[in-house]
């Protein structure tokens, strides 16, 4: 592990990004847009634009870095920048977080750009902190990466990759209790999605909206973080030195 | 750390793909000199050169590079790799990529510019990779490899689609890190890179069928060229 190498590859991972100026702009941009969308499409139904509103503005990160960094990932394995990496001095380490690193400033920027057009542009209102709503949205992000980082390793091709983000990252926004609260879906699926880390990352920006900043909360991020680590672990374990 | 052989092979067995690629090879390259490794392709000079790396996941036998079991943590920084495609970030410039493997091998950024220079490519330093010929990339990515004035080089056929006259400098250059003390092992399937080096390892079917310089091949084999003495080998075999 060295600093010096973690923020080179943070470094490296940004400018490859800011090199592009199409996705640089989508990432940024497009949630704001979406929430634009939501806004007048829920027209006249402030409340509920209120209740889905917040959260949303914490998951679009979560989505968005699942796919760069699935992508991103995917490229330095085929490109074989990736075996190079391995057979430097570098740790596993060193790359995710270096990835990590990147992707949160990414994430901070584009959460802020999110909640401000929301909050003050299209009068989106939540009774907690706005501000912990945008930490709230940068952690998901990196929960986002750090999924993405690992199931990138099961992709082979770009197309795959992208058809993950149907296969795991849509059944866990739809059992997070966002459209249904969970206790009102079958019995099986709210066992289930309390295994999902987006169950509860939609629970803590709920909460956070909700001004509810209680025992709850913090039990939320706990296990954010812990499946921030976990997911970073299994993610390191793909990366090999050897490969046949 | 003084002998004569940086790098040693005994027995080893690769297999891929459920078959047999490196049969059983035993090998010793010299240090201080350049070492062509000549084979048609699919003749496992890829797979060994990995083994040799340390990247190559191995059946069974020993490797043994500078003292210290292939792809030990202490050889990252004094192993270089070139892999036969370019394996650089084709959305970065020259400068950025180098700059960022510098930073890993934590070489100083003076190293980034004298293998701009060795490659020929100090002009280009600015220009984005993606946007570059084949020869191009392959030479920043050979320059990613003379970062951190590696004691091993090994080389998987650098110089592919390279202008005749940049290809002479290359090799001239690999004569200097040579000169040096540096080992290189360069793999190669044409016949006047094959004279240009010190030792030659002859390949065929993951079975070394002759070692020894160009003139004692020749010798050897009594041709004058070596092309036909390649011939004679690999029908004796």
């Amino acid at each position: 592990m060295s600093a010096r190498i973690t923020l080179a590859t943070a470094g490296r991972v940004l400018r490859q990004l800011r090199r592009d100026h199409r996705t640089l702009a989508l990432v940024l941009f497009v949630p704001a847009l979406l929430m634009t969308l939501f806004r007048y499409v829920f027209d006249g139904q402030e409340a509920t634009f209120d209740r889905v509103g917040p959260p949303l503005v914490g998951i679009f990160p979560f989505v968005t870095m699942f796919l760069v960094t699935s992508i991103a990932m995917l490229r330095e394995r085929t490109s074989g920048t990736l075996e190079r990496l391995m057979s430097l001095p570098i740790a596993k380490l060193d790359l995710l977080l270096g990835y990590g690193l990147a992707f949160a400033a990414v994430a901070a920027v584009q959460a802020t750009i999110t909640a401000g057009v929301s909050f003050w542009l299209l009068g989106l209102d939540a009774a907690g902190p706005v501000w912990l709503i945008v930490v709230f949205a940068v952690g998901n992000a990196v929960l986002g990466m750090a999924l993405g980082l690992f199931l990138s390793a099961f992709a082979r091709t770009e197309f795959q990759a992208v058809q993950f983000m149907p296969a795991f990252v849509v059944p866990q926004i739809l059992l997070a209790g966002l459209l249904v609260p969970r206790d009102q879906m079958a019995r099986v699926l709210e066992l289930l999605s309390d295994l999902l880390p987006m169950t509860y990352a939609y629970d803590a920006l709920a909460r956070a909206a909700a001004d509810d900043l209680g025992r709850r909360l913090a039990f939320d991020a706990v296990v954010i973080g812990g499946f921030i680590v976990l997911a970073l672990v299994l993610g390191a374990t793909t990366l090999r030195r050897r490969t046949a | 750390m003084n002998s004569v052989h940086s790098i040693r092979i005994r027995d080893l067995n690769v297999r891929r793909g459920g078959r047999s690629v490196l049969p059983g090879v035993s090998l010793d390259v010299r240090r201080g000199v350049v070492t062509g490794l000549l084979g048609p392709s699919g003749s496992g000079k890829t797979t060994l050169m990995r083994a040799i790396v340390g990247v190559q996941i191995v059946e069974s036998g020993e490797v043994t590079v500078l003292g210290q079991p292939a792809g030990s943590p202490e050889l990252r920084r004094v192993v270089g790799y070139v892999t036969q495609a370019p394996s650089v970030y084709g959305d970065l410039t020259v400068r950025e990529n180098l700059r960022y493997f510098a930073r890993i091998l934590d070489a100083p950024d003076e190293r980034v510019d004298e293998a701009m220079r060795t490659v020929a490519l100090s002009e280009r330093a600015d220009q984005v990779v993606g946007t570059m010929s084949g020869g191009e990339r392959s030479r920043v990515s050979l320059a990613s490899a003379l970062l951190g004035e590696p004691e091993v080089l090994v080389l998987d056929e650098p110089t592919v689609g390279l202008d005749p006259v940049l290809r002479r400098d290359l090799w001239n250059t690999f004569h200097e890190l040579a000169a040096a003390g540096t080992t290189l092992l360069v793999s190669s399937h044409v016949m006047d890179e094959a004279d240009r080096s010190d030792d030659l390892v002859l390949l065929r079917e993951g079975r070394i069928v002759a070692t020894g310089s160009p003139d004692d091949l020749r010798d050897q084999t009594h041709s004058d060229d070596l092309e036909d003495a390649f011939l004679v080998l690999a029908e004796a075999s």
